[in-house]
């Protein structure tokens, strides 16, 4: 019981962590890494989401298309990013990056750290679980190497909406998760309070992830976490995307997309 | 998220058994008293308002497939517990108990069959099992459904009925999204139709892959379908939902789905589309250039 507790508050801990006020953004992470990150703006169809950024950017010598959930610093850019909650328009914007990014063959590199989609009126009135589910097709068959990495947070479907790839980083102390542990408490134990208790159930850490084998690589942060160092975090962050990204477009595409459908299909296969 | 109230309508079927007994029943939206034997013939709509319950797996597919025509798989794919969870009881536990009272061993029942003449897969999800859930075993019974359509070139309908994800299986439920969807995206490439058809409810990690990924949606009327539940939403947001909210109705004033189908209505439906869609079938029916194509090899669509 004494052992089973400790081992909540050390994953309670990662939850923190992963969710710290000074914890490195997207942003952070894109300006330290890529050269010459030119933001493209809007769905075509809508409006365009500040919870969900992206275009092409610079690494070495190619050009990448760069999908990010951005959380916002101050109060005001908080709710000007709607605390990193995308609404269909952030999916939908990230869907016509996809395409573009097909299109001219860059490789995809998808920041995720969200707790979740937006959980709203309008967002339902706009087909959220659309444009989710249409994006999980897209990044399935896109015929470019797509590489996830896991930031902060990574809650639910909404993280998924930008997360299906070839491969799937972590930093260190980042989670990702069936649903933020607050959420499961309320539907498990209809109480709130059991947070600590939920999150050590639903296996959500970057470690967990590696040993369920869904996470091919923990990148390491600088010592207690990457608020203390941005520059380290970004260093190793931009390394593991190199060689992972090095790696993937030595392969030729059509077995790239054989693989990466494998990579799924296996994941609770019975035989 | 799951509403505890169980509202299921056991209908004699040749699979359950005829003449399971059934209580007299009281329709949950308009008070009625139901009497069993008129609410089978109604298919498990209410006589009086036209509320439809919810039904079990083996209940949907016999109402619509041409009797003895259909072949169940995967019966033997059970839920495991992965993550060793547990929450006020082991997750374990939970499995055992639904298997016992649902007397099926996933959230979800597959098979070939066929309907209006037409060989299909289909794919039927089971509320009574843990809320539909999704997690590793269902997601691998789906998309063994999905394969099979794929590989045999037959067309799939899939039925849903889910809470979403099943939090008992952490980020392997959450995958099965992914997974699905995936197959599906191979489906869709290769030109087989598929039609999804949500019932009450549809929600969460359900609606945001497998179930909305179709070449035509159907719902039936007054089913709930969404991806954020209303009380979560109202929660975050404190916002009034509009009347009729999350409903199949406001689903399709929305362009979120094709067709309201009333339940009795959803066989002639389901033939339209399957005699339209198939190729070589809607063609069939015109006698378009019936002696161009005499020396032309036999469509090998038609089982």
């Amino acid at each position: 019981m004494t052992d089973n507790g400790s081992i909540a508050a050390a994953t309670w801990e990662q939850v923190e962590l992963a969710r710290h006020p000074d914890r490195p953004y997207a942003l952070d992470y894109i300006h330290a890494i890529f050269g010459n990150f030119f933001e493209l703006h809007g769905d075509r169809l809508f409006g365009d989401d500040h919870a969900i950024i992206g275009g092409p950017a610079a690494l070495d010598h190619r050009t990448v298309m760069v999908i990010a959930q951005q959380k916002g610093r101050t109060t005001a850019e908080r709710a000007m990013r709607n605390f990193g909650m995308a609404n269909p328009e952030g999916y939908r914007k990230a869907l016509r990056l996809i395409r573009q990014a097909e299109r001219f063959q860059f490789p995809v590199i998808a920041f995720v750290d969200t707790s979740g989609a937006f959980p709203g009126a309008g967002a339902e009135e706009r087909g959220i679980a659309w444009a989710i589910a249409e994006n999980l097709v897209a990044l399935a068959q896109a015929r470019v190497p797509i590489v996830t990495m896991v930031l902060g947070e990574g809650g639910s479907g909404g993280a998924l909406g930008i997360g299906v790839g070839d491969r799937l980083l972590m930093m260190e102390h980042s989670i990702y998760s069936v649903a933020m542990p607050e959420a499961c408490a309320s539907i498990l134990w209809r109480d709130i309070a059991r947070k600590v208790e939920a999150a050590q159930a639903l296996k959500l850490t970057a470690a967990d992830l590696k040993r369920m084998g869904l996470a091919d690589e923990i990148v390491p942060e600088p010592s207690g976490g990457a608020h203390n160092d941005y520059g380290m975090a970004a260093d190793a962050a931009g390394a593991a995307l190199r060689r992972h990204l090095a790696t993937l477009e030595a392969v030729a595409v059509d077995r790239l997309l054989e693989e990466r459908y494998q990579r799924y299909r296996r994941i609770g296969a019975t035989s | 998220m799951f509403r505890p109230k169980t509202r299921y309508v056991a209908l004699p079927s040749p699979r359950a058994g005829v003449g399971e007994e059934i209580d007299r029943l009281k329709c949950p939206k308009c008070d009625t008293s139901l009497e069993p034997a008129r609410l089978t013939t109604s298919l498990g709509v209410c006589y009086r308002c036209g509320y439809h319950f919810r039904l079990r797996a083996p209940e949907r597919i016999a109402m619509l497939v041409e009797p003895g025509s259909f072949h169940e798989e995967d019966q033997q794919i059970t839920a495991t517990d992965a993550l060793g969870f547990k929450d006020s009881q082991p997750y374990a536990r939970r499995i055992e108990q639904s298997r016992a009272s649902t007397g099926v061993n996933e959230a979800v029942t597959w098979g070939e069959g066929v309907l209006a003449g037409h060989p299909l897969v289909i794919v039927c999800l089971d509320f009574a099992f843990m809320g539909g859930s999704m997690g590793a075993a269902t997601g691998e019974k789906i998309t063994n459904g999905i394969e099979r359509a794929l590989h045999r070139r037959l067309p799939l309908l899939v039925i849903s009925a889910s809470g979403g994800a099943r939090m008992q299986e952490g980020m392997l439920s959450l995958m099965q999204m992914a997974k699905t969807a995936a197959a599906l995206g191979r489906l869709g490439a290769a030109g087989i139709p598929y039609v999804s058809l949500l019932t009450d409810p549809t929600m969460g990690g359900v609606t945001a892959s497998f179930a909305s990924l179709a070449d035509v949606i159907l719902a039936e009327p007054g089913a709930m379908i969404g991806f954020a539940g209303a009380r979560v939403i109202q929660q975050a947001t404190y916002e009034t939902l509009p009347e009729g909210f999350q409903t199949a109705e406001f689903l399709w004033q929305h362009g979120m789905i094709d067709l309201v189908v009333p339940r009795p209505e959803l066989p002639a439906v389901l033939r339209q589309l399957l005699d339209l869609y198939v190729k070589n079938e809607a063609a069939k029916d015109f006698e378009l250039e019936p002696q161009a194509n005499a020396s032309a090899p036999t469509p090998a669509v038609r089982g």
